[in-house]
C-alpha cells in the first residue's frame, strides 16, 4: 500500500475511535510537556546563570598583569623561565594597551582605576571609595533597573551612586538624581626636569644625593575639585575587574577617571622610574565579545608576554553542573513519557481485537502482512506525533506560566524580572521526534501482532 | 480445537477450468469453505498442494500470497464483510489502494464495477444504509473492482431472502458469462447451485463425495 493510502487509511482508523485515541495522545502530550518543562526549566535556569555571569563581567574577562609585577594569578609561566625573564622587559604601558584593543574579539581593555576621594554634598564632606566605569560596564547585570541612567557618553562628567552611599547622602535617594556633587581626588602634576642636575625634589619624591642621574623628576600631589551631576543610582555594585577590585560608591566615566590624572598607589612606584620611560599600568582588564572568545584572546596576550587570569574554568565547571542538572530533570521528565507509551501499547492492542475482523477483511482483500504492520505503526506515529506538538505546546506553556508566576512573586519584592523558562527550537524538534519514536516503539507489539493475525479466524470472529 | 489437527479437507483433488462456474457443495462442516479459503490463499494446507495459474499457493510466501489475494482473487462473503464505517464507493476502492493502483484510474474502475452491479445510485451510502442485497452486490462490485480472473463466493445467497439471493446468483452468472470470470461458489443450497452452476463438487466429513456435472 502506498504511504498517502496508509496514512489516510491510518487517519481514518483514528477518527474513527476519536475519544480514546484523543485520551492516548492526551497521555502523550502530558508526558511530553512534562519533559519539556522540566527541560525549559533546565535550559531556562542555565541560560539565565549563563546571562548573569557574562553580566557579571568577570567571565568575559581577562586580567592581564605585567610580568614583573606578578601576584600568583596562578596562570603566568614561573619567573625563573628564561622566557619569563626575557617577557619581564615588556613593559604593561599605552602601547601594549592599544596593541591589546586591536586583537580580535576585544570589546575594550582598561586599568582599574578606584580611588579614595571626599565629596562635598550639600555643603557636608563625605568619605567614599570612587571608581571608573568603562563603557563595556553598561551590559552589566549590575545596572539592569538601575534608577535614572547610565553614563550619555565617557566624557560626560556625570556620576552613578551606589545606593548605600546614596543614602548616606539623602533620606529620599531618589531625589538626588539631577542634583550635583563636588568630589575632591589628589591630582598628578609632573614636575619638570631640571637642568644639570637631578633635583626631583617633590611632595611625593626624597631627594638624595646618591640618585642615578636618570630618574625621573618625580611629580607633585595637588588638592583639585570636581563637580559631578547625578544621573543614576544603582543597587549592586558593579565589579570593573576580576573579584570586584573595581567597586567603588561612586561611579564616574572610566575616561574621564583617565584624564584627570588622579593619583593611584602605583604612582608611587612610577617616580623611581627611569626618566623618559612611559607611564605603565599594573594590570588592564581586557573586555572580551563573549566568554568562548576568552580562551584565544587569553592565548594571545599571553603570546605577547604579560601574565593573564581569567575565571574560565570556572564556567565550564558550572556548564558541567547544569549538564546533570538538565540530564536528571529529562529523566524524571521522560518518566511520565514512559507511562504514556503504554497508553499507546494498550489502545492499539485494545484496537486489534475491535478491528480484528477489519483486519482479516483487509488481508481477504490483498493486504500483505507489512500493510497491517505499517497501518499500525502509522497510527501510532500519528498519535506520537500529534501528542509531541499539543506536548510541546502545553510544556511551553507550564514554563511560561511559571516564569509568569516567578515575576509575580519576584515584582512584589521589588526585584527585576527573569525568563525562568526557555524552550530553544532544538528542544521543540526533538521532543517532537522523541515522542514520535517513543510511541513506535510502543507500536510495535501491537503492530506485529495484527500483521500476524490469520485472516481465517480474524473474518469468523464477530 | 487447541493443538489437536483436525482434517477439515482431507484427500481432496478437484480442479476447476478458466471460465467454469463451480459449486462447492455440502452440509455444514463438510470442509467447502475451508477449501474455498485454500484456493483463496487466506490458508495454507498442512500437506498437499493448490494451483492457480500454474503456481503452488501452499509454497508461496505470505507476501506473494497477498499479491495472489489481490490481484488473481476476488472474494464475497456469506456476511458481506463491508467496512461499516466506510461509504460505498471507499469499500470498492479498498482493493485499488491495496494493489496501489494509480489514483487517477480508481474513480474510473470503482464506477465500472458499481455501474456492473447497478449500485450506482448509493456511491456515498454507508452499509447499514443499504439492504441485504444491496451490501452483497456492494461486496460483488469490491470484489470485481481489480478485476480478478477468480472469483471465490462463500454462501453469497446465505443471509439473503430467495428473491434477492436469486438476484445476486444471476448477477454473478452473468459477470462469469460476460467477464468470462471463473467462479467457485460454496453453497449448502442444491437446487440453486443446480441452476446456476456449470458443476457440483459435493464435500462432506472434508472428503471430496462428487464431482461432477449437474445432477
Amino acid at each position: 500500500m502506498k504511504t498517502r493510502d496508509l496514512s489516510e487509511l491510518a487517519a481514518r482508523n483514528l477518527r474513527e475511535a476519536v475519544l480514546r485515541n484523543s485520551l492516548t495522545t492526551l497521555g502523550i502530550a502530558v508526558g511530553v510537556a512534562s519533559l519539556v518543562a522540566m527541560l525549559s526549566l533546565g535550559v531556562g535556569l542555565q541560560e539565565l546563570a549563563n546571562k548573569r555571569l557574562s553580566k557579571s563581567g568577570l567571565f568575559d574577562a581577562v586580567f592581564v598583569s605585567s610580568k614583573t609585577n606578578q601576584r600568583g594569578m596562578g596562570r603566568q609561566n614561573p619567573p625563573e623561565s628564561p622566557a619569563s625573564k626575557e617577557l619581564a622587559k615588556i613593559p604593561l604601558d599605552d602601547e601594549a594597551r592599544q596593541k591589546i584593543a586591536s586583537l580580535p574579539n576585544v570589546v575594550e581593555v582598561y586599568p582599574e582605576i578606584r580611588f579614595p576621594s571626599e565629596i562635598q554634598f550639600e555643603g557636608k564632606p563625605y568619605s567614599t571609595t570612587v571608581a571608573g566605569i568603562p563603557a563595556s560596564a553598561k551590559a552589566e547585570g549590575a545596572f539592569d533597573g538601575m534608577k535614572g541612567n547610565f553614563f550619555s557618553s565617557q566624557n560626560g562628567d556625570e556620576a552613578i551612586l551606589q545606593i548605600e552611599f546614596a543614602k548616606d547622602l539623602s533620606s529620599q535617594p531618589d531625589s538626588l538624581i539631577g542634583k550635583n556633587l563636588v568630589m575632591r581626588y589628589a591630582e598628578r602634576q609632573p614636575l619638570p626636569a631640571e637642568p644639570g642636575g637631578n633635583k626631583s625634589a617633590a611632595a611625593a619624591g626624597a631627594k638624595s644625593s646618591d640618585e642615578p642621574k636618570d630618574l625621573s623628576p618625580g611629580f607633585s600631589i595637588v588638592p583639585k575639585e570636581k563637580t559631578f551631576h547625578i544621573i543614576g543610582i544603582v543597587e549592586t555594585e558593579p565589579a570593573t575587574g576580576i573579584g570586584g577590585f573595581g567597586r567603588g560608591r561612586l561611579l564616574i566615566p572610566l575616561q574621564v577617571a583617565e584624564t584627570l590624572r588622579i593619583t593611584q598607589a602605583n604612582d608611587l612606584r612610577g617616580i623611581l622610574r627611569r626618566s623618559g620611560s612611559p607611564r605603565t599600568y599594573d594590570s588592564l582588564t581586557v573586555r572580551v565579545k563573549s566568554p568562548s572568545l576568552v580562551k584565544s584572546v587569553e592565548d594571545a596576550i599571553q603570546h605577547m608576554g604579560y601574565g593573564t587570569f581569567s575565571l574560565l574554568d570556572a564556567t565550564k565547571s558550572l556548564r558541567l553542573v547544569f549538564a546533570v542538572f538538565d540530564l536528571f530533570l529529562g529523566i524524571f521528565g521522560s518518566l511520565a513519557l514512559a507511562v504514556a507509551s503504554l497508553g499507546i501499547v494498550n489502545t492499539l492492542v485494545m484496537a486489534i481485537l475491535e478491528r480484528r475482523r477489519e483486519i482479516g477483511i483487509l488481508k481477504a482483500l490483498g493486504a500483505a502482512d507489512r500493510d497491517i504492520r505499517r497501518l499500525f505503526f502509522a497510527e501510532a506515529g500519528v498519535m506520537g506525533l500529534l501528542g509531541g506538538i499539543f506536548g510541546v505546546t502545553l510544556g511551553w506553556l507550564i514554563g511560561t506560566a511559571l516564569t509568569f508566576g516567578t515575576n509575580v512573586y519576584l515584582r512584589k519584592r521589588d526585584l527585576p524580572p527573569i525568563d525562568l523558562s526557555s524552550v530553544p527550537w532544538w528542544m521543540v524538534a526533538s521532543a517532537i521526534a522523541f515522542s514520535v519514536v517513543v510511541s513506535l516503539a510502543a507500536g510495535i507489539y501491537p503492530a506485529s501482532r495484527a500483521a500476524k493475525l490469520n485472516p481465517v479466524e480474524a473474518l469468523r470472529y464477530e | 480445537m487447541g493443538d489437536a489437527l483436525v482434517h477439515a479437507v482431507d484427500d481432496v483433488t478437484v480442479s476447476v477450468r478458466p471460465k467454469e462456474f463451480v459449486a462447492l457443495l455440502g452440509s455444514s462442516g463438510s470442509g467447502k469453505s475451508t477449501l474455498l479459503n485454500l484456493m483463496a490463499g487466506l490458508d495454507r494446507p498442512t500437506l498437499g498442494a493448490i494451483f492457480a495459474h500454474g503456481r503452488n499457493l501452499a509454497e508461496m510466501s505470505s507476501e506473494d500470497l497477498a499479491q495472489h489475494r489481490s490481484r488473481t482473487i476476488g472474494m464475497v462473503f456469506q456476511a458481506f464483510n463491508l467496512l461499516p464505517r466506510m461509504t460505498l464507493e471507499e469499500n470498492v476502492e479498498l482493493p485499488l489502494r491495496l494493489a496501489e493502483v494509480d489514483r487517477n484510474e480508481r474513480a474510473g474502475r470503482v464506477r465500472e464495477a458499481v455501474d456492473r452491479v447497478r449500485l450506482s445510485a448509493r456511491l456515498t451510502h454507508r452499509p447499514s444504509e443499504l439492504s441485504g442485497g444491496e451490501q452483497q452486490r456492494a461486496a460483488l462490485a469490491r470484489a470485481l473492482v481489480n478485476r480478478p480472473t477468480i472469483l471465490l463466493a462463500d454462501e453469497p445467497t446465505g443471509n439473503l431472502d430467495s428473491a434477492t439471493g436469486d438476484a445476486i446468483l444471476h448477477l454473478i452468472q452473468e459477470i462469469n458469462e460476460s467477464l468470462g470470470m471463473t467462479i467457485v461458489m460454496v453453497t449448502h443450497d442444491r437446487d440453486r447451485a443446480a441452476r446456476y452452476a456449470h458443476r457440483i463438487i459435493t464435500m462432506g466429513d472434508g472428503k471430496l463425495l462428487s464431482d461432477g456435472n449437474k445432477i
